[in-house]
């Protein structure tokens, strides 16, 4: 029994209901809200000890043997990915503390986030195909509640783009779920795997192969499908925005991951190709969108859409060096941008505004801010010595290595392009004068509702950026050991067969699938 | 029975998709609603459709005497339900807020946030 495996899913779960319990008061909620990560951040370090001891964490829910029951399983992928949502719900819970009002918290902020959280890690740890669909909505639900949180007109209208265009993914998703129940008669992704391999019509497969994509291109904000995200992430209230921009899309990022090493090896050719332009034009197209805008966290929703390509492009290239390099992307992805959205909500409670234009002075007014977007934007950007270089570097090799030139040619120049961004973003924030029509006292200016403008309780939304920000330097800065780490990631995800032996037990092989294939068992 | 089936199913994704491309919201949550139970028949349907008892082990057996129907697609269906069920209410909530916010069942009036 290893607890390990399912505590990361069942605490956020517990406290949530623990918040609910305590409906009416609200420091309680907040207590139970900081106090829980705490214990989730616990859980998945634990967790990333027992996966770098063992390679494989295994539990099979209600003790039934796989592939009957659920499977529970991490592998280093899984327990990086927790522990980056234990410190991402962490950093959150203390900013939402400050930066979350009173009239957002009583409507149940807390609960929802508890229950995002609970879905991420259920999506990250879970075996099983049907399982993962489950989590993806459990997910998804608390996403909807939290986006419309406020209930402006703009949120209604970005929140009926994102809960179309994710419902219609969902489905997509169930879909190509029953159809591979139907061809292959499992729900276990290692043994969908194994039946997949040694299934007869390969062109199905392809299909099934395709369908997945879709369905995790949509969460994922893949070009040509993202259109949600720029309509929607700009809408909620800021620690929403960052917990959404950290989070959600990395999930559909993981699952194309998982999905596309584990089961779909075979049919490479054909998707690998529509992974790797796929890839290339959401750099191109969230990198563009970037340009164009003026709104700060617009900006940087298309920065999401942007940095999406990157790692998807490591899953195209499909070398263990290319997945590496992708996962080092994803890990220095949610660090940053979830701290790039954190100080557009400081910015916005100094100075009232999202709008760059109607912003100004931040350097001279509040420097150490001014560093902490600099450590984090320049990260962005790929800039050495922070962490978003080596995940460029990691990747570009890979690219040249695979001889796949223009698509590395695209991701060398979006990087360029992202830099414009961020100095767009330094000029007129931190840089440039407050201009004239701004010249309100920061003590005076309404912020709205989601902000109580205690000043004594600014020092809670600095302290996760500042973290983060350190989080952004030290990745770059230790590199190295993490890059272990990554190929270790790389290692596993190219070579399955541990992954199944893990699930199924050692003497798993594709006689035996095909021996006890199902029909027979079921046909009359 | 499957053929049938899978003309049912068929014809339920196209107006599913086709609701979903018209402009107003309520047309919209319909055509959410069309799609899951699609999807959910499609289960159903591909899972394979067999005239066998319930899958019930008699009293001081280890497994079914004679051929059972596959229980599995029936769970999956029957969570898939419920999990439509509750993200439909939450549309049909979302769709009446937003008629009342932006006095518009058009999506073309909802552009603002678009860019």
């Amino acid at each position: 029994m290893r607890p390990e495996v399912a505590l990361p899913v069942l605490l956020p779960l517990l406290s949530g209901a623990l918040s609910l319990l305590f409906w009416r008061s609200l420091t309680t909620q907040r207590f139970i809200a900081v106090a829980g990560n705490i214990a989730l951040l616990g859980v998945a370090l634990w967790l990333l000890v027992s996966v770098s001891m063992d390679d494989y964490v295994v539990i099979q829910m209600g003790g039934w043997e796989a592939p009957i029951g659920i499977t529970l399983i991490a592998d280093m992928l899984s327990a990086v990915m927790i522990v980056l949502t234990g410190i991402i719900g962490l950093a959150l819970a203390i900013y939402s503390l400050a930066s979350t009002g009173p009239g957002h918290e009583k409507f149940g902020y807390y609960p929802l986030m508890h229950l995002l959280l609970a879905g991420v890690a259920g999506a990250f740890l879970t075996g099983d195909i049907f399982n993962l669909y489950v989590w993806f909505e459990v997910m998804l639900v608390a996403s909807f509640a939290l986006l419309i949180l406020g209930g402006e007109k703009a949120q209604m209208e970005g929140a009926i783009k994102y809960v179309t265009l994710n419902l219609l993914a969902s489905v997509i998703f169930l879909t190509a779920i029953g159809l591979t129940y139907g061809m292959v008669g499992t729900l276990n992704m290692a043994d969908i795997a194994q039946r997949l391999a040694a299934a007869e019509n390969q062109g199905m497969v392809e299909v099934l192969a395709v369908m997945f994509m879709i369905a995790f291109g949509i969460k994922a904000a893949a070009f040509p499908l993202f259109f949600w995200l720029p309509a929607s992430y700009h809408t909620p209230p800021v620690a929403v925005s960052a917990l959404f921009a950290g989070l959600l899309t990395k999930v559909g990022v993981y699952s194309l991951y998982r999905v596309f090493t584990l089961m779909f090896d075979q049919t490479l050719g054909y998707t690998q190709d529509l992974l790797l332009w796929g890839a290339a034009l959401t750099m191109v197209t969230g990198v563009l969108g970037a340009a164009a805008q003026f709104e700060f966290r617009r900006i940087l929703s298309f920065h999401i859409v942007s940095q999406i390509g990157y790692m998807i492009l490591g899953l195209a290239l499909f070398t263990p060096l290319a997945i590496a390099g992708g996962i080092f992307a994803v890990m220095h992805n949610i660090v940053v941008k979830t701290n790039l959205f954190l100080i557009s909500g400081i910015t916005r409670r100094l100075q009232g505004t999202y709008e760059l234009k109607k912003m100004g002075g931040l350097y001279r007014e509040r420097p150490w801010l001014a560093v902490a977007f600099f450590l984090s934007a320049f990260s962005l950007a790929g800039i050495p010595p922070l962490s978003g270089f080596f995940a460029k570097f990691v990747i570009v090799r890979a690219g040249i290595e695979a001889g796949a030139y223009v698509v590395t040619g695209v991701a060398l120049a979006v990087g360029l392009m992202t830099l414009y961004s961020m100095v767009k973003i330094w000029n007129e924030v931190f840089w440039k004068a407050l201009p004239e029509d701004n010249l309100v006292p920061v003590e005076q200016i309404v912020v709205g509702d989601d902000s109580r403008m205690v000043p004594a309780s600014l020092w809670l939304m600095y302290l996760p950026v500042a973290v983060l920000a350190l989080f952004a330097l030290l990745i770059g800065l230790f590199a190295e050991p993490l890059m272990v780490a990554m190929n270790q990631i790389g290692d596993q995800l190219m070579n399955p067969q541990g992954y199944i032996e893990a699930v199924l037990g050692p003497e798993a092989g594709i006689e035996d699938a095909l021996v006890e294939s199902p029909d027979e068992e079921m046909t009359p | 029975m499957e053929p049938v089936m899978a003309v049912a199913i068929g014809l339920l994704y196209a107006s599913a998709i086709f609701l979903m491309l018209r402009r107003s919201i309520v047309k919209l949550v319909i055509g959410l609603m069309l799609l899951s139970n699609a999807a959910n028949l499609l289960i159903f349907t591909s899972a394979g459709m067999t005239r066998g008892a319930p899958p019930l082990i008699p009293e001081g057996l280890t497994a079914p005497l004679g051929p059972v129907a596959d229980p599995l697609p029936q769970a999956v269906v029957l969570t898939a339900i419920v999990i439509a069920f509750g993200v439909l209410a939450f549309a049909v909530v979302l769709i009446r807020r937003a008629y009342e916010i932006v006095k518009a069942d058009d999506l073309d009036k909802m552009k603002e946030t678009d860019t």
